[in-house]
């Protein structure tokens, strides 16, 4: 594995840090607090995954699009450029998730390549966006968090011919190299359906020196266990593997309790650690708002089963949100959580479990982010 | 009489060059273009759209399979009557035409002449094409929760030119459901591209 600390140099990065050590203060944080997350230390080696998961499953995050949309961001308009016009509102979206207990958070730079923006703004802000991305994580994180930079699909098709390896690994190199450049710790390549376009951004990922999760999205066939092109789990694992991946994953997709069987054939198919980050069940349209049909406490009762098969990162995709973490949180830490959360919400008047049996629903997202 | 059945694999298995040399050496040994298009070519995409519709086939097969139509339909020009005429596209602020071509295809493949206004059609751009092609099905696609609505504003737009009895409007993509469809006024509705055809068919009665 190429970006694995050598045994020497791992006392930096002591998996997870106990209750004990979290930030106290008004903030609840319900899960671990990934320590050892120095600035100057990780400019000298990349963090490596094996190590950080190596005490149980991390906490990742939940759906940035969604929630950016309860900020005002206009259904259809692209969140991405708001790391640039309304960078409170992103930095507002990295400290809720932070603040409900991720461990991991990422950026909201999932379209964020030259293809998909291209459009909407000059090709030079596109760095920048990208950049901008990271440093707003970063800060919200300060250092309670690891930043794992998004790196989405550009929505077009090598099989058609619609755009060439060439144009897709020159987009993937700019923005993997400008995230690198905003100080991410790591790079997620997300929801990708083609495993070619998934290698080509991988390998352009591995450019930069910083470990790369790689995940695909599996949400087609009689089972919901394919890739829109026809993948399995088995040949996404493989083929991920062998070009280098230090994470491979599942994200989106039909639903957790559909993730479960996915997880553990990718463990199989794998050495790698597994990050598994499923929607909210599938959206419906209620009253022309949209719905996701899974609530926190329904998601986090798949958490077991997802740890179970293998899961080492878990989080949630379209259709979750802080609370989808904090429930999460409290299904895989609930020492932690009595101890502080729930005592402390007691005092504040018994609202610890305020939302998490709630329906879920959000406007204008997309049903299906490819 | 000449074997049509290689063809039919040609355009099954995806593979271009070879459905195009099979066409063009069918025509020239005088094989009726009409029953190279009867017993290959719709026979090919309705077998193509059946294992998609049971996911024995996946998005690259059909594309694949399509391509290798669209080659052999080059040859063969106009050689039969087409079931209907359709105008389809992805509807106003919608980016997304995967789904869209492969209705497209199936569409085709099954006997319709298609006109395809690729994706963010405007409702006046749709209006327009039905017009001017005498289109007598409109097919409309969306992959945005957020785009839904545009559909409605498509109909609306055939409603108010006064040709929304003229057209038979199907829908389809992700977010929409059967219930969208009555909600909106389409007259059908596909859960995926080969139910799309099987609609198309029933609309019109052919």
């Amino acid at each position: 594995m190429a970006t694995a600390i050598t045994p020497q140099k791992r006392s930096p990065w002591p998996a997870v840090a106990s209750p004990s050590n979290t930030p106290t203060g008004s903030r609840a944080v319900h899960a671990p607090v990934l320590t050892g997350i120095d600035a100057r230390a990780r400019h000298l080696m990349p963090i490596a995954l094996e190590q950080l998961v190596a005490n149980g499953p991390v906490i990742t995050d939940g759906a940035w699009g969604t929630e950016l949309q309860a900020r005002g961001l206009d259904p259809g308009d692209i969140p991405d450029l708001w790391n640039l016009a309304r960078p409170e509102a992103v930095a507002e979206v990295a400290q809720a998730y932070i603040d409900a207990g991720s461990q991991i958070i990422l950026t909201n730079t999932f379209g964020a390549n030259r293809i998909r923006l291209g459009d909407h703004v000059p090709a030079s802000q596109v760095p920048e966006i990208n950049r901008r991305g990271v440093q707003l994580s970063r800060q919200a994180a300060a250092g309670r968090a690891l930043v794992f930079a998004s790196i989405g699909p550009t929505g077009k098709l090598l099989l058609t011919n619609e755009v060439t390896p060439e144009t897709l690994a020159t987009a993937f190199t700019e923005q993997a190299q400008a995230l690198a450049e905003g100080g991410a710790d790591a790079l997620v390549i997300e929801t990708m359906a083609d495993l070619t376009e998934a290698t080509i951004a991988l390998e352009a990922a591995k450019t930069t020196g910083l470990p790369v999760v790689a995940c695909m999205v599996f949400d087609t066939g009689k089972d919901k266990d394919r890739t829109l092109m026809g993948i399995t789990p088995e040949q996404a694992a493989r083929a991920l593997t062998e070009a280098g991946a230090d994470a491979i994953g599942a994200n989106c997709g039909v639903g957790i309790e559909r993730y479960v069987p996915v997880c553990r054939r990718l463990r199989n198919a794998t050495q790698r650690p597994v990050w598994i980050k499923p929607n909210a069940g599938c959206p419906t349209v209620v009253e022309g708002r949209i719905t996701y049909n899974t609530s926190p406490a329904e998601f986090a009762a798949h958490v077991p089963d997802l740890r179970a098969a293998g899961a080492s990162f878990i989080g949630g995709c379209c259709g979750t949100n802080p609370r989808f973490i904090q429930a999460i949180a409290q299904s895989l830490h609930p020492t932690a959580f009595e101890d502080s959360t729930l005592a402390r919400r007691g005092r504040e008047g018994g609202q610890a479990q305020q939302g998490l049996h709630e329906p879920e629903d959000s406007t204008g997202s997309e049903a299906a982010p490819r | 009489m000449q074997d049509i059945k290689p063809l039919y694999e040609a355009i099954l298995e995806g593979r271009e060059k070879d459905a195009e040399a099979l066409t063009r050496e069918a025509v020239q040994s005088g094989v009726d273009p009409t029953r190279i298009v009867k017993e290959g070519v719709i026979p090919a995409m309705a077998e193509a759209g059946r294992r998609f519709e049971c996911t024995e086939f996946f998005v690259p097969d059909l594309l694949l399979a399509s391509r290798a139509m669209k080659a052999a339909l080059r040859i063969l020009g106009n050689a039969t009557d087409p079931l209907g005429r359709v105008v389809i596209g992805t509807v106003k602020g919608d980016l997304h035409d995967i789904g869209k071509n492969l209705v497209a295809a199936l569409l085709e493949g099954a006997g319709f002449e298609v006109i395809d206004l690729g994706y963010n059609v405007q409702p006046e751009q749709f209006v327009k094409a039905v017009q001017d092609k005498n289109a007598n099905v409109v097919a409309l696609s969306a992959l945005l929760t957020t785009t839904m609505g545009s559909m409605r504003l498509t109909i609306d737009a055939l409603k108010q030119a006064g040709i929304r009895d003229r057209v038979k409007v199907l829908v389809g993509g992700a977010p929409i459901t059967q219930k969208f469809a009555d909600e909106i006024g389409a007259d059908g509705y596909g859960d995926n591209a080969a139910e799309a055809v099987t609609v198309a068919r029933r609309c019109l009665a052919v």
